[in-house]
């Protein structure tokens, strides 16, 4: 029945995005990226797909940082445009997608001023679609009851603050745990709203959700070993909208290795690929070593376990990789359906992937390291 | 909440709908709901207005809401992909087409009604054309408005898939066709159910078939 009236308010953002979508980058173009010899190659190639000539004002030595502020600016600019074209309950939809990037920038800015870095080289190291009006008051705060105040009264964020996080928690400690916190009470809200929207939004949103859930999960367990992290600690970080919920988390939060990670996973039949190639302690043991960065999701160099790569099995499985090509096919899967909102976030997920893929072949090339250029995740 | 509202709403007017009754039953006047009565004391060019209204009413709502479905994805998907704009505005008029059923039948129906004395309007035929007028219009309005929407929902559909890939464009264009068809069907049977209905015309004599007409 949504079709009905979907298309009042937001049909022709619908087909924005899906043309926007027809312009991300495909296995050719990739083939073709990966062929390049120099930086300018690259450059050139790029200009012949859908991102034109975003970087034609650059100084000729071009950097993959430029790059990839550059593209991240492309896709700041594409997500700016429909949400100042959207109406409620779109603009809702899209301001919570905005919430996941904002609980980083306040975690980044909290832990800066805690350190007394400088205020304007923070604020530049924010993501961009995680900026809103008051982030620099943010900080003027001098001292920590004083940041806890501000961000109780400034930000968007001070439901899930006011529930999870007391004054006494801001320290340098906790600042994992608290984003953590942070995120399961957002991941949690969201899929709340995405299920009062009800209908084919509500289905292909937890669908998606519940797997980011899930994998938090088991990305916090899996780096709490060895730190002084409890158990009773652990298990109330865990969202409670993953498919593993609730006796998969229960497992997770008894887990002492890697392998009680994989039997609590058991159950759900495709994550139990996620661990399946290789002896368990080998997969486990690259994402252990991502001590802290899992929660991050920042890592830029995303070696895919590619099958049909033989070069000796150097590109080693690894587990966050294998959440991000699941990830990646979650969200194709929400283009099969029209008439709701999963298309805008699944949009924006496959063209952050995108750009991580460019940067890391951009690196590759500009380090000269080729045998590793095929280790990206591609979108389409 | 809202299984809790949904009943009370429908328990609420039942509730009305029963006390109402019996107030009629118990206090003798029972007759006063009598569908008989009200369906002869109705002028027939009444039923025949009202049929025409909802045939072109119900028409054109379908083939409004079936354009602003397609429309609306055409615009979009029109951004980026600037091709399928002329193409797709055959779904446009695809959509167009069923508000013209509708048009249609609205002029083949109101050739039917002609003036008539009012006391000598009550007969046996003209009751028939009345009616027939009514439900042949609502059976059309009915038909349209679903076609309309129907073809609207894949027409956007098809304009979507257009942009993404330009073999789709033919392929879902089919089901379209299809989809239109069903417009057809009820101006087909809208045309049949008037075959044996004549144009208002007076009686001989005053003759008022019913009772209940003064």
């Amino acid at each position: 029945m949504e079709a009905l009236l979907f298309n009042v308010d937001s049909g022709f953002l619908e087909g924005i995005v899906r043309g926007y979508k027809a312009g991300l980058l495909t296995q050719n173009q990739y083939n073709n990226l990966t062929q390049c010899e120099t930086i300018e190659d690259f450059w050139t190639q790029l200009s012949a797909t859908d991102y034109g000539n975003f970087l034609a004002n650059e100084p000729l030595p071009i950097s993959t940082s430029t790059i990839s502020d550059r593209a991240t600016q492309v896709l700041v600019d594409q997500f700016n445009f429909l949400r100042s074209n959207a109406v409620e309950p779109l603009s809702k939809f899209l301001e919570y997608m905005t919430y996941a990037y904002m609980i980083d920038n306040v975690i980044l800015i909290i832990t800066g001023t805690l350190h007394g870095r400088n205020t304007n080289e923070l604020l530049q190291r924010c993501h961009p679609l995680g900026v809103f009006d008051t982030m620099p008051a943010l900080c003027v705060a001098t001292n920590v009851e004083e940041l806890y105040h501000t961000v109780l009264v400034e930000t968007p964020l001070a439901p899930y603050f006011r529930d999870s996080v007391t004054a006494a928690d801001l320290d340098d400690l906790n600042i994992e745990i608290i984003r953590n916190t942070l995120y399961k009470a957002y991941l949690e809200d969201f899929d709340a709203f995405c299920q009062s929207l009800g209908g084919p939004t509500a289905e292909i949103m937890h669908r998606t959700l519940a797997f980011e859930a899930d994998r938090r999960a088991i990305n916090i367990t899996i780096n709490s070993f060895g730190t002084q992290l409890s158990k009773e600690q652990r298990a109330k970080l865990f969202p409670t909208i993953g498919r593993l919920f609730p006796e998969g988390n229960n497992a997770l939060a008894r887990a002492d290795d890697v392998d009680q990670v994989r039997q609590a996973c058991e159950p759900i039949p495709e994550y139990r690929a996620f661990f399946d190639s290789g002896p368990g302690g080998s997969s486990g043991g690259g994402g252990a070593s991502r001590a802290n960065g899992g929660a991050g999701s920042e890592s830029t160099a995303n070696l895919l376990g590619d099958l049909g790569d033989d070069l000796g099995g150097a590109a080693a499985a690894d587990l966050e990789d294998r959440f991000f090509v699941h990830e990646v096919h979650l969200n194709k899967l929400a283009f099969l359906q029209q008439f709701q909102y999963a298309v805008f976030y699944a949009y924006i997920k496959l063209k952050e992937q995108e750009i991580r893929s460019l940067t890391w072949i951009a690196e590759c090339i500009a380090q000269n390291a080729r045998d590793r250029i095929h280790d990206f995740i591609p979108t389409f | 909440m809202g299984l809790y509202s949904s009943y009370y709403t429908y328990g609420l007017s039942t509730f009305i709908t029963v006390i109402v009754a019996l107030y009629l039953v118990f206090t003798g006047s029972g007759e006063a709901f009598n569908v008989g009565q009200f369906l002869e004391e109705s002028s027939p060019y009444a039923w025949a207005s009202t049929g025409i209204g909802l045939c072109i009413g119900l028409s054109v709502l379908g083939a409004g809401w079936g354009i602003f479905i397609t429309g609306a994805s055409i615009l979009g998907g029109g951004v980026r992909a600037p091709r399928i704009r002329t193409k797709n505005l055959i779904s446009i008029i695809f959509c167009e087409v069923v508000a013209i059923y509708g048009v249609i039948i609205g002029i083949v129906y109101s050739a039917r009604v002609s003036p008539v004395n009012e006391t000598l309007l009550y007969t046996r035929e003209n009751y028939y054309t009345g009616y027939a007028l009514f439900w042949g219009g609502l059976t059309v309005g009915a038909c349209n408005l679903l076609c309309g929407i129907c073809v609207g929902i894949a027409g956007s559909t098809a304009a979507l898939a257009d942009a993404a890939d330009p073999d789709l464009f033919v392929k879902i264009l089919i089901v379209e066709v299809f989809g239109s068809i069903l417009g057809l069907f009820g101006l087909i049977v809208g045309l049949l159910m008037i075959g044996q209905a004549t144009e208002f015309t007076a009686a001989a004599s005053a003759a008022v078939v019913s009772p209940y007409v003064h």
